[in-house]
């Protein structure tokens, strides 16, 4: 049976269920719903629920639990995620498992609380310093934001890596028809490398600073070994009319549900459209959308997202230049007009290529 | 059909509750609803208001600015969202906290003396409950007996179990004020 549940809850929720016992957050719109039911509901189920000092805190106590081999996950929002930054960078160099959530506002700066996708460059592409990945499952429903929490943590202990659930605010807020697995059993991986007390075993070490010359390179060449393992293991995407589709809308989150919806209106009127929606971004489905782009029926693309345009770059090294792609956007937390995306759709459709 | 509804009034007017019945009422009748409050920084004596999106379909946007069907609990709500309402779609609005009735004339405009009708059931808190039952009559967005049975999760959920028969039957009151329409 259906419940009516807030995207923030069902993302809290869905943690527990998949064994998560240690929270620390700090509060901050419009996430807050996921610190406050974490701080109701962790020591109902025998865990631990810390209100960090700041983000900065956060993450590094994430960094501590992880370490320690326990299911930990911290949640923000965007000027929260980039206080985290450098113990990002940390937790993907020392390979340890844990789940962040970044339920994006309008940025840069303070910016506001609205919805908005302005963090895509720093989830995909790496928001501190040096070579790393995070896997970033992109929600657009308040049913994935559970099936996909409950993803992200198997996920992480399988390729010890942090993973990423990247949304906009307005997934986070809104209320709908959901359902949470029942009787689901988490699938606990061995932890031998943790840091659980060395009596009577020799001692494990977590690290992230190599003075050797060969050291850090060493760790470099592991943690691209690994991307290239999961990049050839694991992507998501959700394709829509896109069989025989002239245009396809590409988009991810909430603009995604609005260019699905968009699709089916203008196939009612008769025209050959439609999308194709991220749900991973790290591993970005990159052969899929080179493979749309080599059909004959396809004309072009259009990438339409809460921002200047960050998705888009992908979209294009994947498209090259078999097919043209286009581009609509609005930032600071303003939703894309169904009315111009439908105009831009209808351009493309008479072949007119650049939009903007 | 998407039907855009938005509930709007002062803080403590039960819009938030009123939105998420009217959404329960809404998946029970088969539909597909979305909730989505607004969670500013409003100011004190300013609106509250949330956004019910209601499809044959999976919901596009659950937010709107081009609602089809509101609700105003309150003066300063009829004065934010009266132009917001589309073109032929419905305003409905609480008379006893409105002075300045809506001007258009391309939408339909009902009036409910909510407040009045609520006290007379023994609270003001009634009051939306009243507006949601005269929402289904004038708009038909889905059968009455789905939002009574909105109404039974719920209250029944939050242990207020004996407030279910009391705000059914305040919504019965705002039904029966245009169940001829």
């Amino acid at each position: 049976m259906k419940e009516l549940i807030k995207g923030n809850e069902a993302l809290a929720e869905a943690a527990i269920i998949a064994g998560c016992r240690h929270y620390f957050g700090y509060p901050i719109t419009p996430q807050n719903e996921i610190t406050a039911y974490m701080a109701k509901r962790m020591p109902e189920v025998g865990g631990v629920f810390v209100q960090a000092e700041s983000e900065v805190a956060s993450i590094n106590m994430v960094f501590g639990a992880a370490a320690a081999g326990v299911r930990v996950m911290t949640t923000t929002s965007s000027p929260g995620f980039s206080l985290m930054q450098e113990g990002v960078s940390y937790l993907a160099a020392a390979h340890l498992p844990c789940v962040l959530a970044n339920i994006m506002r309008g940025g840069p700066g303070l910016g506001n609380i609205a919805g908005s996708q302005g963090d895509y460059f720093q989830a995909v592409k790496g928001g501190g310093h040096g070579d790393y990945r995070l896997i970033v499952l992109t929600p657009a429903y308040v049913q994935e934001m559970i099936d996909f929490t409950i993803l992200a943590f198997d996920l992480a202990d399988k390729y010890l890596i942090p993973v990423l659930i990247l949304t906009d605010g307005i997934v986070g807020q809104m209320v709908e028809p959901a359902e949470f697995p029942k009787d689901y059993k988490p699938n606990f991986y061995d932890k031998s490398w943790a840091l659980t007390g060395a009596k009577g075993r020799p001692k494990n070490v977590v690290r992230t600073l190599w003075l050797d010359d060969y050291g850090v390179e060493n760790n470099n060449i592991k943690l691209q070994q690994k991307y290239a393992r999961i990049k050839a293991e694991f992507v998501m995407y959700e394709e829509f009319m896109t069989e025989d589709a002239e245009v396809i809308l590409v988009a991810y989150g909430t603009p995604a549900r609005i260019c699905k919806a968009i699709t089916k209106k203008l196939r009612n009127e008769g025209y050959k459209v439609g999308t194709f929606r991220l749900q991973s971004a790290f591993p970005f489905p990159e052969y899929r959308l080179m493979e749309l782009a080599l059909e004959k029926h396809v004309k072009g693309f259009l990438v339409v997202e809460m921002s200047a345009g960050q998705m888009v770059e992908d979209v294009r090294l994947s498209v090259r230049d078999y097919k043209p792609v286009n581009f609509y956007g609005r930032m600071g937390g303003v939703l894309p007009e169904e009315r111009k995306i439908i105009e831009y759709t209808l351009d493309m459709l008479k072949g007119k290529v650049e939009v903007n | 059909m998407e039907n855009r509804v938005i509930i709007s009034g002062f803080g403590g007017q039960g819009v938030l509750s009123a939105g998420m019945v009217l959404s329960y009422g809404a998946m029970f009748a088969g539909k597909y609803p979305t909730f989505f409050p607004s969670y500013g920084a409003e100011q004190r004596g300013g609106t509250s208001n949330c956004t019910v999106v209601i499809d044959d379909e999976e919901v596009a946007s659950p937010v709107t600015q081009s609602p089809n069907i509101v609700v105003c609990m309150n003066q300063p709500s009829v004065n934010k969202f009266e132009n917001w309402v589309e073109k032929g779609g419905f305003l409905i609005y609480n008379k006893s906290l409105v002075n300045n009735p809506p001007k258009r004339d391309d939408i339909e405009t009902f009036s409910i003396d909510a407040n009045k009708l609520a006290l007379e059931l023994g609270d003001v808190r009634f009051a939306n409950m009243i507006m949601l039952g005269a929402l289904i009559a004038i708009t038909k967005l889905y059968p009455f007996e789905h939002l009574l049975k909105g109404i039974e999760k719920f209250f029944g959920q939050k242990g207020r179990a004996n407030l279910v028969l009391l705000n059914q039957n305040a919504a019965k009151v705002g039904y029966e004020l245009f169940a001829r329409l």
